[in-house]
């Protein structure tokens, strides 16, 4: 056992553990943040999925020693306080998540995507998306919040009615 | 939607029953033995909810069942739903349905939304209590929206007649004159009153109406339900909040890991344990005995500690002597090779036997064909894995024992039996907490991941949250049923279909056919047909099975969707016309009910999904359309996808259009997803996934080596809806079941092979 000083979305923790625990532990069971979930073990399905100085990394599989004194941001530290980040919005707005058990691995890859590549095409979203494993099968919701998220970033003048996705509280549609 | 009445000589246990659970049905109750049955039907005052504001709940007979084995008679009356009217306006809604992804705990509040008129932004959700007076609240079979759709416009009804009655006496103006709109009664006059000013002793005193004297809304004037609503608890899974069994956190709370035989049945004879205890964070290890039904509890290694990498390093560390003597000796090549060979000979079960089969087939002007179609066990793979917290409270003074449980669970109440089976505590001593599930698609119906939690949190006397790895999670669980279905048929002179036959070989655990391995009399096309004979044989294997989204239906689907698409082709026929011709006239196979297949609401969607999906238009070269049709859970599906294949057998699945008959839809945006949903579970399970075993030991052991769908090859997917003037059905599952055989119809259009095995990997195809 040894302390470990981690910065965690804007935050310092001191916490004592084995120097091979993987940070998404010590963000479960020790600083209490569990919106990182537990899907496989070995960085294969992406639900543990946080930022590390702004670069998605599988918490399942990184050991504390390994992250301590960098910038540790969670699904939690994405919101600006009560303000969501735009793709929490057009993620509630679209409607994406089924379970939902996953989705806050999606949104860290997400935001990360759009750090580095501010207008990705479908091929660059599916092909950073791709270590995000979705159980539900809600993909296509998924990379139309992305591009949208893009497209408004990029022309401030669109709206999620320009995006074609379909947005909630429409129009019925017509009964047989 | 059918409804079943309790019959009258059940009174007496019913009164008993009800008042057990602390039901006062006097407020609706008119006289006698006699009414109590029909004030069932009725409302009542529910006390304990709410603080202060108007709380009411509705009672009803349980709806008519499609399971084989119904639900007992006793349990014939439920209390369905309850809604809650603060005096700050906001209105909660309860679901008596487990969430797990399908939805539910949006849309069956938004049919009682509907009904009394309210501002949905003004409604909250939350799941029920799991309470036995609740009666029955388990999702499972796509069943919560025809289950609850009439109680759901009962209880919203009631309520918005409540709400009128007290603004009647509050504006003093005549009840007739008054009508709902959007959380408002409103006057001709122009004046109005918000249902939130309504709330209090003026309508605390409003009789409840009986439902005979209800009414409901016209479909037309619907502005609810029909619509895109989003879930309800969306904005808490954006932002990481704790609403997953596995993010309970209770003070003074350890956490578990339960080992159990990788080979399924071994049993403890000792292990390191002292060695165990010394690991760091390590409060205790012991050994739990099983009861011999894995469901249950299976003998394992508990080991309970301060965190959970706490006690999955100590794990490391545990070795264990099994006794395997009596365990799992299931193997997969054994398996398929004994399939394969029993269903040369008829089965030892008769299904159907109609007409002249024999005659048809000898018949000299038909032809008859003959193939053998076989598929493996599948895993659940729910991405949270089997978790439960349990606080076990030692008695003390002579006080009972009693449990909490914080369990995600697609049938949460059902805990408490083996609370009182397995651990001697009195039902009543047991409160259970039902919590959104990560995924659930038919695995969460059994009961061992909590029994295991309440061994562990009994032995140590503090809360305990045990976790299943992953390994554990496909290594232990209830697989879809494998099996092989040998199938023969002959098409007359001008290439109609004329006679059927198959042998379903399927699996059975313990001597009892597993949920999903049945070949049913009334199973596609055999009550089309005038020559239809089917028997099946279950195979006796340890490996348990049991539901996997859309049971039954997901193999039966593939088998008969594809041979029906060869026969076409044999026939040398257009596969929509000769599909079309087997339906025939528009009328019911079967009784008339939404159980039985209706060949017009059948053709139509077959119609529909071939019209939208550009079914006899021309595609690139190297890529085909492939259609498929499957009746199951009360839904029509017919899905057209395009595909493209290479030379190699790379395919790619280019978009899936879907036509979907489940009646009325209640929200738009749930019915869009749980068909792109399934759609997309039913490519990832059909193209690489597949459970082996040799000795009794699963092979795979995690996602490196069982294959799932990734963005990259989720194709588009169009749902198209023909809502039919019928009552509405559930659409967590339906619309698996024909992807599979549309995508390997495709295949065979564009390469000439036919795919007769699931996974296709077996058949030499990968996504491109």
């Amino acid at each position: 056992m040894a302390s470990h000083s981690l910065e965690v979305n804007g935050v310092v923790h001191h916490v004592e553990a084995d120097q091979n625990e993987p940070l998404l532990w010590i963000l479960r069971d020790a600083i209490g943040l569990v919106g990182a979930k537990y899907g496989c073990g070995i960085g294969q399905c992406g639900a543990c999925t946080v930022q590390l100085n702004g670069h998605p990394v599988r918490s399942c599989s990184l050991p504390v020693s390994a992250v301590a004194g960098q910038k540790i941001t969670t699904i939690e530290g994405l919101s600006d306080g009560d303000d969501l980040h735009i793709l929490q919005k057009l993620w509630v707005e679209f409607d994406v998540p089924q379970c939902g058990y996953c989705q806050a691995g999606q949104l860290m890859s997400a935001a990360a995507l759009l750090e580095t590549n501010p207008d990705p095409s479908d091929e660059e979203i599916d092909a950073y998306m791709a270590g995000n494993f979705c159980r539900c099968g809600t993909y296509n919701r998924i990379r139309k919040a992305i591009r949208t998220a893009a497209e408004m970033k990029n022309s401030p003048a669109v709206t999620v009615a320009d995006s074609g996705a379909l947005p909630l509280a429409g129009v019925p549609q017509e009964r047989a | 939607m059918t409804t079943r009445k309790p019959s009258s000589r059940l009174t007496d246990t019913l009164k008993g029953r009800l008042q057990a659970r602390g039901i006062d049905l006097t407020t609706s109750t008119a006289a006698g033995e006699e009414s109590l049955v029909v004030s069932r039907r009725g409302f009542l005052r529910l006390s304990g909810y709410g603080g202060g504001s108007l709380v009411l709940g509705c009672y009803l007979p349980l709806s008519g069942t499609p399971e084989v084995n119904a639900a007992p008679a006793v349990d014939a009356v439920e209390l369905n739903t309850f809604i809650s009217l603060a005096k700050d306006g906001t209105i909660t809604i309860y679901s008596p349905g487990p969430e797990m992804g399908q939805g539910v705990k949006t849309s069956l509040p938004m049919i009682v939304a509907e009904e009394m008129c309210a501002d949905w932004s003004s409604v909250r959700t939350e799941a029920a209590p799991v309470e036995e007076r609740f009666g029955r609240q388990s999702s499972g079979g796509s069943t919560n929206i025809w289950r609850h759709f009439q109680a759901m416009r009962i209880v919203g009804a009631t309520t918005r007649e409540m709400l009128l009655a007290a603004a009647a006496e509050r504006m003093k103006l005549p009840r007739t004159e008054l009508r709902a709109e959007q959380g408002r009664i409103l006057h001709s006059s122009g004046r109005s009153i918000a249902f939130a000013e309504l709330v209090g002793p003026e309508l605390e005193r409003q009789p409840v109406p009986s439902p005979e004297t209800l009414t409901f809304k016209d479909p037309s004037t619907y502005t609810l339900l029909g619509t895109r609503v989003g879930q309800t608890d969306n904005a808490d899974i954006v932002q990481g909040r704790p609403l997953f069994g596995i993010d309970q956190q209770v003070p003074g709370m350890l956490y578990g890991t339960f080992v159990k035989c990788a080979v399924l049945g071994g049993k403890v004879v000792s292990a390191n344990l002292e060695e165990v205890r010394r690991a760091p964070g390590v409060k205790d290890a012991f050994v739990v005995r099983g009861t011999g039904n894995p469901s249950e509890l299976s003998d394992g290694i508990a080991i309970v500690g301060s965190s959970t990498w706490a006690v999955l390093e100590a794990r490391k560390k545990l070795q264990v002597q099994w006794d395997e003597s009596e365990a799992s000796r299931d193997s997969w090549q054994a398996f398929q090779e004994q399939a394969d060979r029993v269903s040369r000979e008829t089965g030892e079960t008769p299904v159907a036997d109609s007409g002249d089969v024999e005659g048809a087939f000898a018949h000299p002007d038909h032809r008859v064909a003959d193939a053998f179609y076989q598929y493996g066990f599948v895993s659940h793979l729910c991405l949270e894995p089997q978790n439960c917290t349990a606080d076990y409270r030692h008695g003390t003074g002579g006080q009972a024992d009693s449990l909490e449980l914080w369990i995600p669970s697609q049938i949460p109440g059902r805990a408490r039996q083996y609370a009182q089976s397995l651990f001697g505590l009195n039902p009543e001593d047991v409160t259970i907490h039902q919590l959104r599930m990560g995924g659930g698609f038919g695995r969460r119906t059994s009961y061992e991941y909590a029994n295991e939690a309440i061994a562990m949190s009994r032995q140590v006397g503090a809360p305990v949250k045990n976790l299943w790895t992953r390994t554990d999670d496909i290594q232990h669980d209830y697989f879809r049923a494998a099996g092989a279905q040998r199938l023969r048929a002959a098409l007359d002179a001008e290439g109609r279909l004329v006679a059927w036959q198959n042998h379903f070989v399927g699996v059975s655990n313990r001597g009892k056919v597993v949920p999903g391995s049945v070949l049913q009399p009334s199973e596609f096309p055999m009550l089309n047909l005038n020559h239809a004979r089917a028997s099946q044989t279950a195979l006796e294997i340890a490996t348990p099975c049991s539901y996997w989204r859309a049971p039954g239906a997901n193999v039966n689907g593939f088998v008969v969707q594809s041979f029906l698409h060869e026969l076409s082709v044999l026939a040398g026929r257009d596969h929509l016309e000769f599909l079309l011709e087997i339906m025939g006239e528009p009328r019911y196979l079967g009784a008339p009910n939404q159980w039985s297949l209706h060949t017009g609401r059948a053709s139509a969607v077959i119609r529909l999904a071939a019209e939208r999906g550009g079914w006899g238009g021309t595609v690139p070269d190297g890529e085909g359309l492939g259609l498929a049709f499957h009746f199951s859970h009360a839904a029509y599906v017919a899905e057209l996808a395009h595909v493209g294949v290479d030379e190699a057998g790379k395919v790619k699945v280019h978009k899936v259009t879907a036509a979907v008959d489940v009646g009325p839809v209640i929200n738009l945006s749930g019915a869009e997803g749980q068909v792109e949903g399934a759609i997309i579970d039913g490519i990832s399970a059909m193209m690489g996934q597949k459970i082996t075993m040799e000795g009794g030991r699963i092979a795979q052991t995690n996602l490196h080596e069982y294959p799932v769908l990734r963005m990259p090859h989720a194709p588009v997917v169009e749902a198209h809806f023909i809502q039919s003037d019928t009552a509405p059905s559930g659409l967590g599952e339906p619309a698996l079941p024909p992807v599979a055989p549309a995508i390997c119809n495709a295949i065979f259009t564009v390469t000439g092979k036919r795919v007769r095995t699931l996974p296709i990997a077996d058949a030499g195809f990968a996504f491109a």
